[in-house]
């Protein structure tokens, strides 16, 4: 049915119009819906900024002024979620003080949503991280790690989905071969399985059975490696079907923009990655038109 | 007026079945960028206050003189031994050869490092545990490994080669003039290619780092999950002073 011709068939008044214009605003047909996406990845316990004589980045970052700009993008969109791509802890005398303790609350305190696993986030073991998950009031989402045989068996999901504005948004984790990166001491039993397969296999499962209108993976396993035979996050972008955005740590790669990247039924999806310490927030906003006779075939994408 | 209440009602209930319930929404557009955390957004008071009492216990513990240095040490003040890749090789030794000799009856023979793993000079007056931090800021841990002879002679064969000033401690090194092995000491005593000996390092060396090859053919390994930072901090708790020297341990004949 054409709502528009409708519209105009029904109303028999200018009010009539007005009134109707607004219960159509909150259905979405005339103004999209926005679901907006903030992330950061590799913060590495970088807490306080860097200080003015820092050589690489000074005066950048902290937690502080990044709750701000947070706080900024929820007042202009409430339907925003926040997540973390890996690599919160380790590297500065806060970790190594207090275990990722205050790392995890103030991830609470600025309302991440989920973080995936990064290694250095098994750099206190097992043990270590599962003595700071009391701490996370937000989800660790790893779906190619498997912790039947560690103390963190049931402490991650391998997904979860999130319904904002009448919008289903499927999120889940992806990491990277921990062998070789840590000690077999430190990640003990915990079972790395084929990014490509499970990733696959849940991005199916939040499209067919979740009903997923957007899904987004959180991936530590890096941007780009000259080793074809190591999976990294263009690679896995090129192999799904149903994920729009791919949210990357590890490598500490800067991008200017999202990377636009062809998947495997030749639809464009992004990857991004916004370097490292919390010196940049990724924010990505898509766009849902509510009409079922909406113009635009195909995905804008503007970076 | 009452026609018109009644076509209202029709429309909206029409327009949340249509627009809301049964058309799918569809993706239309997508933006991304990166937006640079500077000084632009003030600091939100709450999260700074909630920081302040940790940045303040690690501020205390960290900047708390633990020792004094008599001069400034540094890893570029020798050609083949510095001052301060002996104080760090001397702090390996010291600090976990107990360690090790508790658990496995055995001493450490000597320590090989790695010069690039020195990471910051250490200035003269006061030293306190940010000095380790800076000059030792990765969580490598201290690891012994029992070499044969031939292994022993690969090492040193590396130290030629590399002409750097990797540090060592509990070893005496004298290159010839044509840059050859003149000497090699081991505890004081001349190198015997029969024995093994015990080299502590650090787990990065002993894992490929620094392309250290030889140290696959260890023996047997030993990892003592001693942090190299925390041998470092512990020293200087122990001593008062700290007037490393550039000495005759590792040298050329010229």
């Amino acid at each position: 049915m054409n709502r528009r011709k409708f519209i105009t068939n029904t109303s028999a008044t200018s009010a009539f119009v007005g009134l109707g214009g607004l219960t159509l605003g909150s259905c979405s047909q005339d103004k999209p819906t926005k679901i907006t996406i903030l992330h950061t990845n590799d913060v590495h316990s970088h807490i306080d900024p860097f200080p003015s004589d820092h050589s690489d980045f000074p005066n950048l970052g902290g937690l502080a002024r990044r709750a701000t700009l947070v706080d900024n993008i929820r007042k202009e969109n409430p339907n925003t979620l926040l997540f973390d791509a890996g690599d919160i802890f380790q590297g500065t005398p806060y970790f190594n003080f207090f275990g990722g303790e205050l790392e995890f609350k103030l991830m609470n305190m600025l309302k991440y949503d989920a973080a995936t696993l990064g290694n250095h986030d098994f750099d206190n073991g097992v043990e270590g991280l599962l003595a700071q998950i009391p701490n996370a009031k937000f989800d660790l989402l790893s779906a190619n790690y498997n912790f039947s045989n560690t103390t963190l068996d049931g402490y991650t999901k391998p997904y979860k989905t999130y319904t904002l504005n009448n919008l289903k948004i499927g999120v889940y984790g992806i990491g990277i071969e921990l062998k070789g990166l840590v000690t077999k001491r430190l990640y003990k039993e915990t079972e790395y399985l084929n990014p490509f397969e499970i990733a696959t296999d849940i991005e199916t499962q939040l499209k067919e059975v979740e009903k997923c209108d957007l899904i987004i993976c959180l991936s530590h396993l890096g941007y780009e490696y000259a080793n074809e035979q190591k999976p990294d996050d263009l690679t896995l972008a090129s192999k799904t079907k149903h994920t729009d955005l791919i949210i990357g740590g590890h490598t500490h790669t800067f991008l200017e923009k999202p990377t636009v990247v062809k998947n495997a039924i030749d639809r464009d999806i992004l990857v991004n990655q916004v370097g490292c310490f919390g010196i940049n927030l990724g924010r990505v906003d898509f766009y849902f038109d509510g009409a079922t006779n909406t113009q635009s075939q195909g995905v804008s994408i503007k970076v | 007026m009452n026609l018109k209440i009644t076509h209202f009602v029709i429309f909206i209930t029409i327009g949340f079945l249509t627009s809301c319930s049964e058309s799918p929404k569809k993706l239309i557009q997508i933006e991304g960028k990166q937006i640079p955390i500077d000084t632009s957004y003030a600091e939100t008071d709450s999260i700074n206050d909630y920081i302040k009492p940790y940045r303040n216990r690690i501020n205390e513990v960290l900047d708390s003189t633990l020792a004094y240095a008599t001069h400034k040490i540094s890893k570029e003040d020798g050609l083949y031994n510095t001052s301060a890749g002996n104080l760090i090789a001397d702090i390996i030794k010291i600090q976990a050869n107990p360690i090790f000799k508790s658990r496995t009856g055995n001493n450490i023979d000597f320590v090989l490092l790695n010069h690039g793993g020195i990471r910051s000079i250490i200035s003269k007056g006061a030293v306190t545990a940010r000095t380790a931090y800076e000059v030792m800021p990765f969580e490598n841990t201290i690891v012994v490994v029992e070499l044969n002879g031939k292994s022993i002679l690969d090492l040193v064969q590396y130290l030629i080669n590399t002409k750097r000033a990797h540090p060592i401690s509990g070893a005496q090194v004298i290159l010839s003039k044509n840059n050859k092995l003149k000497t090699l000491n081991i505890q004081g005593k001349p190198f015997d290619n029969t024995k093994t000996y015990f080299v502590a390092t650090s787990n990065y060396l002993v894992n490929g780092g620094d392309n250290m090859g030889f140290f696959k053919d260890g023996l047997n390994v030993s990892e003592t999950d001693y942090k190299i930072r925390n041998a470092i901090i512990d020293y200087f708790k122990k001593v008062d002073t700290l007037s490393p020297k550039v000495d005759n341990r590792y040298y050329k004949i010229k």
